[in-house]
């Protein structure tokens, strides 16, 4: 029972709990919906959705958001979860047919009104604008952790919660851009190889702050050790791990977003030469041949 | 690449990002060590038992300046160099002081009963109330002010120490949370920001 108890929020936001019941509703509801015109798209797409949903929901409300409440290095590991691991599992699981399937068609009928397409477009255009996404992507790990902004966060259940949000959705946003496949974008697709100059460009200052915060010799968060800590850690260690973290797994996202840039630019060369062609034992050597080069010159 | 639409939005969230770097730089201490929380920390509210077996809550300390500081009577050093602080910030303040309660929330209530807290607050002032409660008012209470407590592992004899909070919280007359005091800060600065919200 005492561990069961460790799966209970340990501050309780109702936004959390409707957000992603409300997600994962929608989403089943497509699932059947899809699944009943023969287009369900399978298992392991589904479990990564979960999988992805649910990671974010533990950081957030679980007893582990105490612990990222009272340890940096656990904080940091809360953020790359919340803004990497997370975003980057939910936009893999290409979630977005069995979402829209899954929309009633009264919020599908509203969505379609020119006005509200108009705004949402808007938004969406400049929130997936290949500038300004990656300047949001890093500006907001930078922002949270200037020292003043980080102790007011962590003092102030509200701002806490902000800053969490702000991780989570500009995590699925940027995601979505480097990571979906260019015909499941419409109109604000970004070519792949622009793609591969983002997740450097945006490795870079995550490197120089992570490695900042890693090496420095003095504490620069106070707030662990005025609000407490979760348990008895040198404070320079719980600043040094959680610089590491904010280091190399996050950067090493990069790389694992420029392998699955690959992946789409393999895939399409793949399925123009099948289009063109026409499979045949024979043309799937050239084909991959063909899709390696095109790989090459994009990077 | 340069349709105005782009541009236009580029501009504003270059705008909506440093109106948020502004709005969190505004914020700056008042004296070292002393930071202005205003509207960032909860409104003082609690239930709990003061060293004399009394039920108290938060009402009974409206129009008073409240210093809310979570410890225990066995610790060795932070608490007692804290308090002594706190006394000495006091006596700065002549005939105000007597407007000003400092609020000691034990995080051992299992070893601080009322008649131990009543010996270890009577040390610091008359100003000094300690105050206990049940696990379930206590863990309300340090998630409402985002702090946290651990017990270290027992010596041979039964002792133990606990990590706690070095944050001293303080509320106006009205209840809201002003200003945090940090370890490290002099008596005469604490009187004098507090001296302001008397």
């Amino acid at each position: 029972m005492r561990y069961l108890s460790y799966l209970l929020p340990w501050q309780f936001s109702p936004t959390v709990l409707a957000v992603c019941a409300l997600t994962v509703a929608l989403y089943v509801r497509g699932l059947v919906v899809l699944r009943r015109s023969g287009s369900a798209p399978g298992f392991w797409r589904p479990l990564v959705f979960f999988l992805g949903v649910a990671l974010n929901y533990a950081v957030l409300q679980t007893h582990y958001d105490f612990l990222a409440q009272h340890m940096f290095w656990i904080h940091r590991l809360q953020h790359l979860i919340l803004h990497h691991i997370g975003p980057v599992l939910l936009v893999l699981s290409a979630p977005v047919p069995a979402l829209r399937a899954g929309l009633p068609e009264g919020v599908r009928r509203v969505l379609r009104r020119p006005s509200v397409g108009t705004v949402v477009e808007l938004l969406w255009r400049a929130l997936q604008h290949p500038v300004i996404a990656p300047i949001l992507f890093v500006g907001l790990i930078y922002f949270w952790l200037i020292p003043s902004i980080h102790f007011t966060a962590m003092l102030d259940t509200r701002r806490y919660m902000l800053m969490n949000w702000s991780m989570l959705v500009d995590g699925i946003l940027f995601w979505w851009l480097m990571l979906a496949p260019r015909e499941a974008q419409g109109r604000a697709a970004i070519g792949y190889g622009m793609r591969f100059v983002i997740l450097g460009a945006v490795a870079v200052p995550q490197i120089v702050i992570g490695a900042y915060i890693a090496l420095v010799p003095w504490p620069i968060y106070s707030i662990y050790a005025v609000c407490g800590r979760a348990w008895a850690i040198s404070p320079l260690l719980d600043q040094q791990i959680g610089g590491l973290l904010t280091w190399i797994p996050a950067a090493m996202m990069s790389v694992v977003g420029v392998l699955v840039v690959l992946h789409h630019i393999l895939h399409e060369g793949r399925s123009n030469r099948t289009q063109r062609h026409g499979p045949s034992p024979e043309g799937g050597r050239a084909r991959a041949g063909a899709a390696h080069a095109s790989a090459g010159a994009a990077a | 690449m340069s349709s105005p639409i782009r541009h236009t939005a580029f501009a504003w969230a270059i705008a909506l990002m440093s109106a948020l770097l502004l709005s969190g730089c505004a914020r700056h201490p008042l004296q070292p060590d002393v930071t202005d929380v205003t509207g960032l920390v909860a409104p003082l509210h609690f239930n709990l038992t003061n060293q004399a077996g009394r039920e108290v809550n938060a009402g009974d300390y409206r129009g008073e300046v409240v210093m809310l500081y979570f410890g225990y009577t066995h610790c060795p050093d932070a608490c007692p160099t804290t308090l002594t602080t706190l006394a000495d910030a006091l006596s700065r303040l002549g005939a105000g002081a007597s407007r000003v309660r400092v609020l000691f929330v034990t995080v051992d209530p299992r070893r601080d009963t009322t008649a131990v807290l009543k010996n270890y607050v009577s040390d610091f002032g008359p100003q000094f109330v300690g105050l206990r409660g049940t696990p379930s008012q206590l863990t309300s209470m340090i998630k409402r002010y985002r702090v946290s407590y651990h017990y270290e592992k027992p010596d041979r004899n039964g002792n133990y120490e606990v990590d706690h909070s070095s944050a001293v919280f303080v509320f106006d007359g009205r209840g809201r949370a002003r200003l945090l005091v940090q370890t490290g800060a002099r008596a005469g600065a604490v009187a004098t920001d507090v001296r302001r919200l008397l």
